[in-house]
Formats: structure tokens, C-alpha cells, sequence
């Protein structure tokens, strides 16, 4: 049977198939070039060669493809926020999320668990059934439920009215799911490269090289490429790219650390947040607990992992669950996540003409990948801000004129 | 356990700390233009590398500086803010 399998792979009847572009020099010249190839300029490349006929298109990738946030995030999808700006915008990405495997024929594991927010006191509660009515309003699912509903939604959460913090309520949002964050970059690239566009990795961009206010061509470590315009979708270094094209951006990198356990029996179907102990939990599809909270109390670039958050995010999850305190830890590790001072993101013109900015997607930016790249792609053919984004531009902020998402997403990313 | 020098209480663990946003000059609020204001409250250079910040003890209610490495994670080192601000800033000064 081995022998038969190595025949097999080796047969020049079934060559390897490559998704994305193989190793090749770069062009003298893109109409489009994408910095960071995470989720957001892979899928922003996608749309682009899809739905506007633009494909001489480069993403240019410093690491590997799907190497930063996209593949350390805790993939919490949901659209259950309290601003009609922000629960419009998530909501469209749900949707799209859901048609992603059929449209890449590539299986993402999205997945419709729901997520369930955990409230202690009456002030949250009264803060979900502002966003509850809001979501229902906007046409996302979500309502409040009492302990006995919780009781049911996740029977293994300690619901005692003596322990430290006894629970009260929740926020149940039965449209929130998860999906597998990898499988959601690969997929994009693949079909973004498949219809021409060229992804480079190991491509770092090191300068921009600005003239009458236009970018005219971007400085990497493999030489000097021209474009027509540039995007740039690098999370956590995005004031040091903007800053090279001398933009100032309201944001500061923080890191955020998450972990994940030995895998159990499937034992909990739903994501459920705790926002009072900063934490939140759900178990993968291999069965693994993947545990997350809070940002790191000061900013860093460093992708270190502490043992003062390990230990915060063990005691309080074996306040929710006490069984997860028999369990091993597998793996740790963080990101640097691009936080602004809203917790809303930064997308949209720029101060540079033709330079178009994706940023600010601090802890919660998975969820929007789909539609990121769908209106971020609208941005760049058309040279007009879609309504949906419209708010988020980074002049808002010279306007005073920010969305509040600090209360929906805290632990909830 | 990272360790903090506190000019007031010594060596302490960080997390008896609160860091505190970065060492700025503030405009005058009432004769700077808004877009000033903004820059000032919102913007940030978030640079890799050095920075000066605001740091507070929070037992003690001390203020005071620190200069950090944002990519080592390395406190340089830290003073009182009277190294700095050799007079009183008067915030509510002119504003009814
Ligand atoms: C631990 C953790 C948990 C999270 N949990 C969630 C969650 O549950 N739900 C959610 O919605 N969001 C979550 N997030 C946030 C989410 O991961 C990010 O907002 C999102 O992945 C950002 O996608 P992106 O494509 O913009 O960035 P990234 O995936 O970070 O991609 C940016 C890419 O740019 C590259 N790059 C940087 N500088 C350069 C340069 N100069 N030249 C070339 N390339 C460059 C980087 O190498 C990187 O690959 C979490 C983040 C972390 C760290």
C-alpha cells in the first residue's frame, strides 16, 4: 500500500497542482500593487479580478501568505455590534462568508455555532439589549436570554450563584459562527491566482516612492516595482508603512495573545464570550479548546508570549468551565494587532491620491476579510468610497466623528 | 515578572503599573485649530523602537516617565516629570 501511494505521487499523470503563483521575477509594472498578503489584500486582489476585470494585480507579501493576524486569530465571526455603521458593514461579511466555500471550491469550515456573550451585572445586560434591538432592527439575529436558556445553549458552563462573578444573562447571537482562518486566505489567493494575479511572498515593501502626491512605485527588498495605485492591508505595521508614505494614522500596536488546549470530545457548540473576566472560548472542529481575551496592557511589536496572560486566561475560563483545569495547554501565540481609539477601522482614501488604506483592524478585523476585499476592491476601480465604508475613513477623526465598537468588542473580538 | 524602576517606590512588578500614552506637547485648546486638536488627541507616530511615555503607579497614584524599546520590550529607564516640565501646566486656564 506505501509503495502504491509513492507511485502515485510520483505518476506524471497527477502533477502537483499549484494554487498560487510559483517563484517568479517581479514585473517592472502592476496597475494594482497590495501590501500584506493577509486575508484582507488577498481577498481585496480576489475582487478586484473578479468582479472589476483587473488583473495585473501584485500582492506583496513580507513573510508567507496568511502569516500574520490571518493565521493567528481566534476566528470569532459574528455581526452583533452596537453602531448601525458597524453592524451593516459585519453583517454583509457574515453573508458573504457563507457562500465562500461554494465560490472557491475550497472548503473554509465556515460554520454557524452562534456566539453567546456573558453578562454579570445589569449594565451589560442593558447594553445587550441595546444591541440586541439594534441587531433584530438591522436584520442580524440576536436576542437576550436568561440562565436557563444558557443552561441549555451550553450545559458545562458553571452557572452557580456563588462563585465570584454569578451570571446573569446573555447576549445570544445565533448568526455568529467560525471559520477556518487559513483555509479563508488560501482560498482567496487560490482563486485570486487563478485568475492572474501574482502573489510574492517573501517581498518585503521597505519604501514608497511618492511624487505630486501620487504613488508612482513601491521599494522592496527584490528591486523597484511600478503601480498604478497601491493598497496597503498590513495589520499590526501599519503606521510604519503609512508613515513612509508620511501619513499619520490614529493607532497604536498592541499585542494580543491567545492559546489553545489538548482536544476533547465536542462538548461545546456555541462560542461564548465573558467579557468580565476578559476571556473567551470556543472549541475547534479537532476538538481543541482555543482560549483568548484582552489586549496586552501597553503596546509592543513583539509577537512574545507572557505567562502573567496565560495565568489570567487559565483562572478565569476555569471560572466558566472548571473541567478545563485538568486540561494541557498545546500551543501559545500572539499577534500585533493595529488598534484605534474607536475600535472601529480605518479604511478608505488616503491623504496620497492614489494610495488607499485598509487598517485598523486591531483584534476583530477576521470577520470583515470578505467584505474588506469586496469594497476596498469597489474603492480601487471605481476611485469611489462605498457607501458601506464611508464612515470609517480617516478623516472622521479630524470630524470627531468616531464609531464606538470599544463596548461590542472588548473580549468579544 | 518584568520589573518597573519606580522614581517614587523602587523596583515593582508591571502589572502594579498603567501605561499612560505617550509624552506629547499639547496645543493650547483654545486658540489651536481643531485639526491641531485631533492630531494631538488621536494621531500617533506608534513608532518601532523608542518612545517616551506616561506611566502610573497605580497603588500610589504616581505619575511619571518612561522610555521603552516597543520592539524589545526593554524599559530604558524612567524619572519623575518634573525632569521635564519645570512649571505647572495650568489645563483649566481661560476656559469658563
Ligand atoms: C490572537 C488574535 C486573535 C484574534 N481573534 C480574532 C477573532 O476572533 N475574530 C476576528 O474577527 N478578528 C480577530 N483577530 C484580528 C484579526 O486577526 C485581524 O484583524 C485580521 O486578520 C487582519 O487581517 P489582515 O489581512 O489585514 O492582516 P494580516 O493577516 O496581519 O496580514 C498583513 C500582512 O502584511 C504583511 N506585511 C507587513 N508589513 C509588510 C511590508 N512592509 N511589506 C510586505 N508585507 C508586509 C505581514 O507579514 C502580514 O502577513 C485576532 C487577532 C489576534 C492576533
Amino acid at each position: 500500500m506505501p509503495f502504491a501511494l509513492l507511485k502515485y505521487g510520483f505518476s506524471k499523470k497527477y502533477p502537483a497542482r499549484h494554487s498560487f503563483t510559483p517563484r517568479k521575477d517581479l514585473n517592472q509594472h502592476y496597475d494594482v500593487v497590495i501590501i500584506g498578503g493577509g486575508g484582507h489584500g488577498v481577498a481585496t486582489a480576489y475582487y478586484l479580478a473578479r468582479y472589476h476585470g483587473i488583473t495585473n494585480i501584485a500582492v506583496l507579501e513580507k513573510g508567507y501568505l496568511g502569516g500574520g493576524n490571518t493565521g493567528r486569530n481566534t476566528a470569532v465571526l459574528r455581526a452583533n455590534y452596537l453602531t448601525e455603521e458597524g453592524v451593516k458593514f459585519y453583517r454583509e461579511s457574515l453573508q458573504l462568508y457563507r457562500g465562500l466555500s461554494n465560490e472557491f471550491d475550497f472548503n473554509i469550515m465556515w460554520e454557524n455555532r452562534g456566539q453567546l456573550t456573558l453578562a454579570t451585572t445589569d449594565a451589560a445586560m442593558r447594553s445587550f439589549r441595546w444591541r440586541a434591538e439594534v441587531n433584530k432592527h438591522l436584520g442580524v439575529g440576536s436576542e437576550l436570554v436568561d440562565c436557563q436558556q444558557i443552561k441549555e445553549l451550553v450545559p458545562l458552563l458553571n452557572l452557580s450563584e456563588n462563585g465570584r462573578y454569578p451570571i446573569i444573562g446573555g447576549l445570544w447571537h445565533y448568526d455568529g459562527g467560525t471559520a477556518r482562518h487559513d483555509a479563508v486566505a488560501w482560498g482567496y489567493a487560490k482563486a485570486a491566482c487563478e485568475r492572474g494575479v501574482e502573489l510574492h511572498q517573501l517581498t518585503e515593501v521597505t519604501g514608497l516612492k511618492i511624487t505630486n502626491n501620487r504613488i508612482k512605485a513601491v521599494q522592496t527588498n527584490r528591486g523597484i516595482v511600478e503601480c498604478g495605485c497601491a493598497v496597503q492591508a498590513v495589520a499590526g505595521t501599519s503606521s510604519l508603512l503609512a508613515g513612509m508614505a508620511g501619513i499619520k494614522l490614529p493607532i497604536h500596536t498592541y499585542p494580543l495573545q491567545a492559546m489553545v488546549t489538548q482536544p476533547y470530545k465536542p462538548v461545546l457548540g456555541p462560542l461564548v464570550s465573558a467579557p468580565h473576566v476578559h476571556v473567551y472560548i470556543q472549541q475547534t472542529s479537532r476538538g481543541e479548546f482555543v482560549i483568548g481575551g484582552g489586549s496586552d496592557p501597553y503596546p509592543l511589536y513583539s509577537t512574545r508570549s507572557t505567562l502573567e496572560m496565560k495565568e489570567s486566561l487559565s483562572s478565569a475560563i476555569q471560572e466558566l468551565f472548571p473541567f478545563i483545569g485538568n486540561a494541557r495547554l498545546l500551543r501559545q501565540w500572539a499577534g500585533i494587532t493595529d488598534m484605534t481609539p474607536d475600535y472601529s477601522p480605518i479604511m478608505g482614501l488616503s491623504p496620497v491620491d492614489n494610495y488607499y488604506l485598509d487598517a485598523g483592524w486591531g483584534t476583530w478585523g477576521f470577520k470583515a476579510t470578505p467584505i474588506c476585499g469586496k469594497t476596498m476592491s469597489e474603492l480601487v476601480a471605481t476611485g469611489k468610497v462605498p457607501d458601506l465604508i464611508k464612515p470609517f475613513g480617516l478623516d472622521r477623526f479630524y470630524r470627531f466623528e468616531q464609531v464606538n465598537e470599544a463596548g461590542a468588542t472588548a473580549a468579544s473580538h | 515578572m518584568k520589573i518597573i524602576h519606580c522614581p517614587l517606590n523602587g523596583p515593582r512588578n508591571i502589572s502594579e503599573f498603567a501605561y499612560g500614552g505617550e509624552v506629547e506637547a499639547m496645543p493650547d485648546p483654545v486658540s489651536c485649530s481643531g485639526d491641531e486638536w485631533a492630531e494631538y488627541i488621536f494621531m500617533s507616530d506608534n513608532p518601532a523602537g523608542l518612545v517616551r511615555e506616561w506611566w502610573l503607579h497605580v497603588a500610589t497614584a504616581y505619575w511619571f516617565i518612561a522610555e521603552r524599546n516597543t520592539v524589545t520590550d526593554e524599559i530604558i529607564k524612567t524619572y519623575p516629570p518634573s525632569e521635564l516640565y519645570k512649571q505647572r501646566i495650568e489645563f483649566a486656564k481661560d476656559i469658563d
